[in-house]
């Protein structure tokens, strides 16, 4: 299969950031707006076309999908350790190509009618291609040196865009946190890489994957602390992941980076990037699977599982809408990797990884449709905060069935995208680990009962008299709702465990009906719970909030995790070792460095008077430099 | 010998032409269209330039004299390249400045002329076609640093350099005529099967390379330098820092690896002692200069000593890494003085203080300033990071671990004095800023290609390879 062409899908956006960036005074707003949604337009066609080909016309050989791939030689090290630039074609990545193109096309569709009016409209387009074009080159690297160039690029988008109100304390401030905490788990990251370079000599995914390969065998060579060092090295690299991902206990940057503009939460901080942990799992799955029989697997389960649940709970208190939907998006992402993590290799064993994969991609289009949603909501009411909405179906009705449809999907309600997918994960679960299953379960209902407490408080609730009445959102808005919404609910019919399997050769999934069953119930009594607390306006919630006393504070100030970190980093860290290394640092080490510095511009100002400007002397100097040469060469140095 | 024979000579016989065509134009282009010579001048050239690429044999003529193989052709179209740009740069300014003086194509006469006597120089056979392309490349220089003669400094700086380098062509002669009693040959093979160590050898080369270092500009050679760059029109420095030099230091490398090569035990430690020194104290003069043309002459001082550690280890990888630095520091070094010349040509400002805000009013040229110093100083990802880092692997790969430690602590006082200039255009402000300007066509299309090779030659580089290639014939 050729596969040349999809070198343009991350090209394009590439080239019209450098066209909006140098050209960012001289373009219209408006202009910028179609350009970008053309471009993606075309990059969107192309991700198509590429699924298109690979999953159905020529990806098989002998039912098996093949990893394709173009790459050079970018940096050589050793003769087979070195550093390539190049696309992979397998199919997580045709999906997640699908995924990041169609979710930025909508996103940038929408955005032309959200940021209307902004100062920075072309800024806010030339970023986004940015950051689009840093997304494809992430979910098409060939190799762990290149996912991480542009895992970086990716990080810094997402800076960019979270602080893209830099005029607000709160959103540099939360630009700033993402990316240090990111920055940090990245930190583990790279190590991890250069741990699997050192020990396998290769830093190349088809290398490394191979289940047989020799890359994988190394891990019997060597030994830290009890565990093989290449489990060390996915664990590192897990915490990669696991930063982007805003795993628990990396999780804090995330509910601040709400502060970006909407659309960008939909697109970078519940679609696409945060998912990029996932991917990277994903992508080294037979290494993580294979390696130590799964060590560092388990602590993906673990880890994922404890997300989900402490996410969900903490979703329950929380007031302000994004924030409720960026702690869900932790909890699903929890939910993808403890998939993951209780995943098996072989067949119908491997319906773990399908699972995940298969959420993420459903999970992608509906958690999308809520953030853009949720964007419209605040587009037409200028708060963020519950107690400034209620009773909104009446004045905007398309935002209201498209997000209703979403809180459906995220519930697990039938037959919407999200039940398919949501009901292979716990399949899994109930296969490998019984406890990993119960969490499961408890977090469904936990998110059917959040989504539609914030769906009643916005919607349904009390008659809230506004100011201005609200108005429901421009076309530009709601026609991205609209197709999300339709996506949302027939995406779960895709038969995912024929195309996306862990082994790559597929197999046939199928309903469990108790499992099914019993997950649809929970949702239900979730959503159940809800209706009667808040569809109409009565004190039962604060009943409860009494009842549970303590315990809510608790989660409502998410379990003080920010003051830990803030207690761990500014009382321990900063006054007990920062301080001292500054102090040391300016006193002896700048001290001796700018005592060298002012002695090299002292001698410079003394040996300024050789250059005389006298021809003579220059003459001079040439033959005596010639005579010193040749008396140390001919006299001194004979050999 | 037959016409398909001389045909490797094709460069040198295109650029005569050239000469002769323009000498002809001189003649019958009436007096008041003198300055479309400009044009005709650039076009021919582009032409050369293009035609340059068209592959060519290798092989030798006139019994050895002259040779032509893969690595020197490709040198041949850098230094084309270079020239090309160069022209670009100064094509307003001889506009505007010269044509009005009605001397203009006298000009180009002088620069072709000195570039073909490098095209002999570095396809020399023999000591005697090496030594008549380095006057040939020399002498046209002088009369070209003496162009602005209005300007006293202009003349200063012809005389200086014509009487430098009649000093330093007698010693390389005197070095060459040694090599000639020693060996009983001036033809570079015949040397190289007969010379042996031996004192007299050793003062040859010591002669020969102190008349060499004249040109690349090796400290105790490198006096005239600040000077003749300061007082010669800006182009013409420019040309001297960046033409001559990478010619110079090219048939240097190859002298060293093929003819004297029996004699490495002597000269890698007279490349030793000479880069240590050029690095140093080129950068120590750099430190406190506040004239941009001096400034940069310094510079291009210490950067000498950087390339002769390719010299050193005598290795093809350190050939293959010093032509690639040449050719990244072509473009970087041509990208600054062009930047100078711009900004020289529309308000006679050339001193540091003067660039002070320059950022805020002429934002491009100030963008254009800054990657060729980032690439000087060698930080990455521009082409002067890689150039210097594949240098000073292939250095410290021969074990030369001090050299390059010494290197590296250069590589940092440099990076103080590139970044004083950063400094000033973009974070310093004075109320009579450079007011902004408009460059012309010409200046515009010579900045962009330097930015293009900067930018191109360090994040994906096939030309490395490629020299690499080439230069295992070398050795």
């Amino acid at each position: 299969m050729d596969i040349s062409h999809t070198l343009l899908i991350p090209l394009i956006p590439l080239l019209i950031f450098l066209v909006l960036g140098v050209f960012y005074n001289k373009i219209k707003p408006i202009v910028s707006g179609y350009v970008g949604v053309l471009g993606m337009l075309v990059s969107f066609g192309l991700s198509v076309y590429t699924a298109y080909q690979y999953f159905l016309v020529n990806g098989q050989i002998d039912g098996v999908y093949q990893s394709i791939s173009q790459k050079t030689v970018w940096m050589r090290f050793t003769d087979t350790l070195h550093i390539d630039m190049g696309v992979l074609i397998d199919p997580i990545s045709v999906m997640m190509l699908v995924v990041v193109s169609t979710i930025s096309l909508m996103v940038q569709i929408y955005s032309r009618g959200y940021m209307k009016g902004d100062s920075g409209y072309t800024k806010f387009f030339a970023y986004l291609s940015l950051f689009t074009f840093s997304m494809f080159g992430l979910v098409l690297a060939t190799n762990l040196f290149q996912i991480y160039i542009f895992w970086e690029l990716v990080g810094v988008s997402s800076f960019l865009l979270i602080g893209y109100y830099y005029t607000k304390p709160s959103a540099v401030a939360a630009a700033k946190k993402a990316f240090i905490v990111t920055r940090f788990a990245d930190f583990g990251f790279l190590i991890g890489i250069l741990i699997i370079g050192y020990y396998t000599g290769t830093y190349d995914f088809e290398t490394l994957n191979q289940p047989d390969g020799a890359a994988i065998l190394s891990w019997t060579s060597g030994s830290f602390m009890g565990l093989s060092i290449l489990t060390w090295a996915l664990i590192l690299i897990f915490i990669g992941g696991a930063g982007k991902s805003a795993m628990f206990p990396l999780h804090i940057w995330l509910p601040d980076a709400m502060e970006g503009p909407t659309p960008v939460s939909a697109l970078i901080h519940a679609a696409t990037m945060v998912v990029a942990g996932v991917f990277l799992v994903a992508r080294l799955f037979p290494m993580y699977y294979f390696v130590e029989n799964g060590f560092a697997l388990q602590v993906v389960a673990y880890v994922g599982a404890f997300s989900a649940l402490f996410a969900a709970v903490i979703a329950v208190t929380q007031t302000d809408i994004k924030r409720v939907l960026a702690f869900s998006t932790m909890s699903q992402l929890g939910y993808m990797m403890l998939a993951l993590g209780v995943s098996g290799y072989e067949g119908h064993e491997g319906v773990g990884y399908t699972a995940s994969m298969f959420h993420l991609f459903t999970h992608a289009m509906f958690k999308a449709l809520l953030f853009l949603g949720a964007g419209s909501v605040i587009h037409a009411v200028h708060s963020n905060y519950l107690k400034d909405m209620g009773g909104l179906r009446k004045f905007m009705p398309l935002t209201n069935i498209t997000f209703l449809v979403a809180a459906l999907a995220i519930s697990g309600v039938p037959p919407l995208a999200g039940f398919w997918s949501k009901d292979e994960i716990l399949v899994a679960a109930f296969e490998q680990n019984k406890l990993i299953y119960l969490v499961g379960v408890l977090v469904a209902g936990l998110t059917a009962f959040y989504i539609f407490r914030i769906y009643f408080g916005i919607f349904w609730g009390k008659e809230t008299q506004y100011k201005h009445p609200p108005q429901e959102s421009p076309a530009s808005m709601t026609i991205p709702l609209v197709i999300l919404a339709f996506l949302s609910i027939v995406v779960g019919f895709i038969p995912f465990s024929e195309f996306i399997s862990a082994d790559k050769t597929g197999f046939e999934g199928h309903l469990n009906y108790p499992l099914a069953a019993i997950a649809t119930a929970v949702g239900l009594i979730g959503i159940g719970l809800a209706f009667v607390f808040y569809k109409k306006e009565n004190d039962l919630s604060d009943r409860f909030v009494h009842a549970f006393g303590q315990f809510y504070t608790w989660t409502f100030h998410k379990f003080y995790f920010d003051e830990l970190y803030l207690f761990i980093t500014k009382k321990i860290l900063f006054k007990n070792v920062s301080y001292p290394i500054a102090y040391f640092d300016k006193k002896y080490v700048d001290g001796s460095m700018e005592g060298i510095g002012n002695k090299t511009v002292w001698l410079s100002e003394k040996i300024k008077k050789i250059q005389s400007g006298r021809l003579q002397d220059y003459a001079f100097a040439f033959v005596s430099g010639v005579v010193v040469l040749a008396l140390i060469f001919v006299y001194f140095l004979k050999n | 010998m037959n016409t398909v024979n001389f045909l490797l000579m094709r460069q040198e016989i295109l650029l005569a032409s050239i000469v002769i065509l323009l000498i002809v134009a001189e003649i019958f282009v009436p007096a008041n269209r003198k300055k479309s010579i400009v044009h005709l001048a650039l076009l021919l050239f582009s032409i050369h330039t293009l035609v340059g690429f068209l592959p060519m044999a290798e092989g030798i003529l006139f019994g050895g004299m002259f040779r032509n193989t893969t690595l020197i052709h490709l040198f041949k179209n850098i230094l084309n390249i270079g020239v090309l740009i160069l022209l670009f740069q100064s094509a307003d300014w001889l506009q505007h400045k010269i044509f009005s003086q009605d001397r203009g194509t006298e000009f180009f006469v002088l620069l072709f002329t000195s570039l073909l006597g490098m095209y002999f120089m570095i396809s020399a056979g023999d000591f005697l076609m090496f030594y008549l392309g380095l006057e040939l490349s020399t002498l046209p220089i002088a009369a070209l640093a003496a162009y602005e003669t209005h300007k006293l400094t202009s003349s200063e700086a012809a005389v200086k350099f014509i009487l430098s380098a009649a000093l330093a062509s007698g010693v390389a002669l005197f070095g060459i005529s040694l090599l000639y009693a020693v060996s009983g040959s001036i033809y570079f093979d015949v040397i190289a099967a007969n010379i042996v160590q031996n004192p007299l050898t050793a003062l040859a080369l010591v002669l020969f390379l102190s008349g060499l270092g004249f040109k690349i500009s090796l400290v105790p050679f490198h006096f005239w330098t600040a000077d003749v760059y300061e007082g010669a029109p800006i182009c013409v420095a420019s040309y001297l820092s960046v033409i001559s030099k990478g010619a110079a230091a090219f048939i240097l490398m190859i002298i060293l690896f093929t003819v004297l090569k029996p004699l490495i035990d002597i000269w890698e430690n007279i490349m030793y002692v000479l880069a240590v020194a050029t690095m140093t104290l080129g950068n120590l003069f750099a430190l406190r200069q506040q004239n941009m043309k001096r400034f940069l002459a310094f510079s291009s001082i210490a950067q000498a000593g950087f390339i002769l550690l390719g010299l050193i280890t005598g290795t093809q990888l350190g050939a293959t890494t010093m032509v690639y630095f040449i050719a990244i520091y072509i473009f970087s070094n041509l990208a600054a003085f062009g930047v100078v010349q711009a900004i020289s040509q529309k308000t006679d400002k050339e001193n540091m203080s003067d660039y002070e805000g320059l950022y805020r009013t002429n934002p491009n040229l100030s963008l254009v300033m800054m990657l060729a110093l980032f690439s000087l100083a060698g930080i990455p990802p521009v082409a002067g990071f890689f150039g210097k880092f594949f240098l000073f692997t292939a250095t410290a790969s021969e074990g030369y671990y001090l050299l390059v430690f010494i290197a590296v602590a250069n590589v940092t006082v440099s990076l103080y004095y590139y970044l004083l200039v950063i400094r000033a255009m973009f974070l310093r402000t004075r109320p009579d800023a450079i007011p902004y300007f408009k460059s012309s066509l010409y200046m515009k299309i010579g900045l962009i290609a330097t930015v293009l090779g900067i930018l191109s030659l360090g994040l994906y580089s096939p030309l490395y390879e490629y020299i690499h290639e080439l230069s295992s014939k070398l050795l």
